[in-house]
């Protein structure tokens, strides 16, 4: 007895009570079908958020004030604390790592000022205002959509001119052209030069529903924001390192430049923190990471309902085909034989169910996908996943049964009415 | 009758023959637990069988002739005593050469036909090969020579419930015949069949023997069914009642 033919003969049972298999067998294509489905979920959540995250910039180096801790380790420590102490960034800190460290693709610091009221005629809208430096736009992949970035003159000359987000130009014009119009930002009156590309909301806020100006025009209309010893504040430093094999070498540089800028003794902790893309990427990778294992964990117990559903199918298949294993028995089918036979069926099942559920999965992924409520991918390893897991299901759930009818006595399964 | 017959007991139930048996079973026993209770269904049963013999099995529901044909068909194994088919002892064997022996030298005729509903007699007689290790094709060929050799050349591709039951015990005849047992072992052949019937199979049962030399035993409760072997053994109450050649005139 070869698997060939022991495959059609669990095939022509299975086929001999095609709705009972057909039902059985939706037990696996459910639970098959949501691990795919699920995890394919995950991995789209975790694709997506790191895109948000690249998205912020290129290569990006962040310089924030405070004792900031973000570690990617056990629960109780994860996340991100309260500043500890806090020494203001300067705008003469950021000009130090322009200065000093060798090999930048940039550097931007920026003024954040939220709640920041914009007027053109009768609209008015509350923005977050970032003062910002001409190189900001290419430090931050920002992108114009029409008209123009600031230049250094700009900055340098203070220049009233600014850069809306794509939705606070939608907010403020509708449909007519911002390039060239006069605007208010809070008293001081601004030329619209420039509109963002729409970026979407992300880890550094949202430049959509910002508006951009010259760091030193900032200064003057918006907010002084001088420290106690008099230095122009600024609330961030941006970094842009040539390239992400760079960038240790870049945060290393950039804490020895802050130490020596805010006079940090030997031994003492830093006020600031140097945040890189790897440290959130690997944030999000662990959050993503148990929100796919939790995922996959809730659609495993589907597909062990549907292991448990199939077992109990061939439970009562041994009971109501006691005679026929009789029959096979007094004929010369050995224990083993009977017990490959029940066993390749049960496999057979699984694995059918597998299948169609491996494409209900993935039919299930793209339909979420094509909605555009999450991004969805399915991964080669979700599906080899899926379908490891239905054929232990199978062998797991099948062997109790096979078991038992390859146990029967042929004299009582004869006699058996 | 067609034929006049006479059963009596003699107190030579073996004929004389100085060749070794086909079958030696010597002191049977069987006790079965019902739960608390055990039955004896055997209490101590010896027989032997020579080759191209046919033989009935007769006797009352409870009197052990089940059991006699379980054991001698390798289904079950005695609880004690010695059951030698071909000089091989199959009392102690485990159950894969139990099955080895069921496959090779038993072949099975059941009351109530035991076909696989959902195979063709060209399957169904296939069976006992496909489990000895038969190639299918050559399986295939024996199993449909088979079929013709009872009359149902013409049915092969025919399902179970397409065929009468008279037709359908042919197959069962066909699927006991094709590894050419040593013995056939059949459990009242007869006893789901109308009563014309009933004697075409046994007229087909005679035949085989008469030509083919196949040896018989015939599990029955049915006179006129012992009446057609050579020899007929009554058990009661799980031993042997008497023992008795069959007289022809």
């Amino acid at each position: 007895m070869n698997f060939f033919r022991n495959f059609g003969i669990a095939l022509d049972a299975l086929l001999a009570n095609k709705l009972r298999s057909g039902l059985t067998m939706l037990g696996i294509i459910i639970g098959v079908g949501s691990v795919v489905a699920l995890l394919s979920i995950g991995n789209g959540v975790q694709q997506s958020i790191n895109g948000q995250i690249t998205s912020i910039g290129t290569n990006l180096v962040t310089v924030v004030p405070g004792q900031v801790r973000i570690t990617a380790g056990p629960p109780t420590n994860q996340g991100i604390r309260a500043p500890t102490q806090t020494k203001p960034l300067t705008d003469a800190d950021a000009n130090a790592i322009r200065e000093r460290v060798p090999n930048l693709l940039g550097v931007a610091p920026e003024l954040t000022s939220n709640n920041v009221t914009v007027a053109f005629q009768r609209e008015k809208i509350l923005v977050t205002a970032r003062g910002v430096t001409a190189d900001y736009n290419r430090v931050r992949n920002l992108e114009v959509a029409q008209g123009r970035w600031f230049d250094g003159a700009d900055d340098e000359r203070a220049s009233r001119v600014a850069i809306l987000g794509s939705d606070a130009a939608d907010a403020l014009f509708g449909g007519l052209n911002p390039i060239g119009q006069t605007v208010r930002i809070g008293s001081a009156p601004f030329t619209v030069i420039g509109v963002t590309v729409p970026v979407g909301a992300g880890f550094a806020g949202n430049p959509d529903t910002s508006v951009f100006v010259p760091l030193q025009t900032a200064y003057r209309t918006i907010s002084n924001a001088r420290t106690a010893s008099g230095a122009r504040r600024v609330s961030v430093i941006y970094i842009s390192a040539l390239s992400s094999d760079d960038i240790p070498r870049v945060e290393r540089e950039v804490t020895q430049v802050m130490r020596q800028q805010h006079a940090i003794r030997e031994g003492a902790e830093d006020d600031f923190t140097v945040l890189t893309q790897q440290q959130f990427l690997n944030i999000a990778g662990s959050i993503t990471g148990i929100l796919t294992l939790f995922l996959g964990a809730i659609a495993g117990i589907s597909l062990l309902v549907g292991g448990i559903g199939i077992m109990n199918i061939m439970l009562v298949s041994v009971t109501e085909r006691t005679k026929e294993i009789g029959l096979r028995k007094a004929v010369g089918a050995k224990k083993r034989t009977i017990l490959m036979q029940f066993l390749v069926e049960t496999v057979t099942l699984s694995l059918i169910g597998g299948t169609f559920g491996i494409l209900l999965g993935v039919g299930i992924a793209l339909l979420v996908g094509a909605s555009g409520i999450i991004a969805t991918t399915v991964t080669l390893e979700s599906i080899l996943l899926a379908v490891t897991f239905s054929l232990a299901v199978g062998l797991f759930f099948g062997i109790y049964p096979a078991n038992r009818a390859a146990s029967l006595q042929p004299i009582e399964a004869v006699r058996y009415e | 009758m067609g034929e006049m017959t006479n059963v009596y007991p003699t107190t030579s139930p073996e004929p004389a023959r100085s060749d070794a048996p086909l079958i030696e079973a010597t002191n049977l026993t069987k006790v079965y637990k019902m739960g608390e209770t055990e039955v004896h269904a055997l209490r101590g049963v010896s027989l032997r069988v020579w080759k191209g013999e046919m033989i009935s099995v007769i006797g009352q529901s409870g009197s052990g002739k089940s059991t006699l044909l379980a054991i001698l068909g390798a289904l079950d194994v005695p609880t004690s005593g010695s059951y030698k088919l071909d000089g091989r002892e199959v009392a102690s064997m485990n159950d894969n050469q139990l099955a080895e022996i069921r496959n090779q030298r038993i072949g099975f005729v059941f009351q109530k036909f035991n076909l696989l509903a959902r195979n063709t007699a060209l399957a169904n007689v296939a069976l006992p090969l496909a489990y000895g290790g038969v190639p299918p094709r050559e399986a295939k060929r024996r199993a449909a020579e088979m079929l013709t050799l009872v009359g149902l050349g013409d049915r092969l591709d025919h399902l179970p419930n397409q065929l009468s039951g008279g037709q359908q015990q042919r197959v069962a005849i066909a699927r006991a015949l094709v590894n050419q047992p040593s013995i056939i072992l059949a459990d009242e052949p007869t006893g789901n069949l109308d009563s014309a019937t009933g004697k075409e199979i046994m007229n087909l049962f005679r035949t085989l023997h008469r030509e083919r030399g196949i040896t018989l035993i015939i599990v029955t409760h049915d006179p006129n069914i012992a009446a057609q072997s050579e020899r007929i053994i009554r058990l009661k109450d799980g031993l042997i009642e008497y023992a008795a050649e069959v007289q022809t005139a």
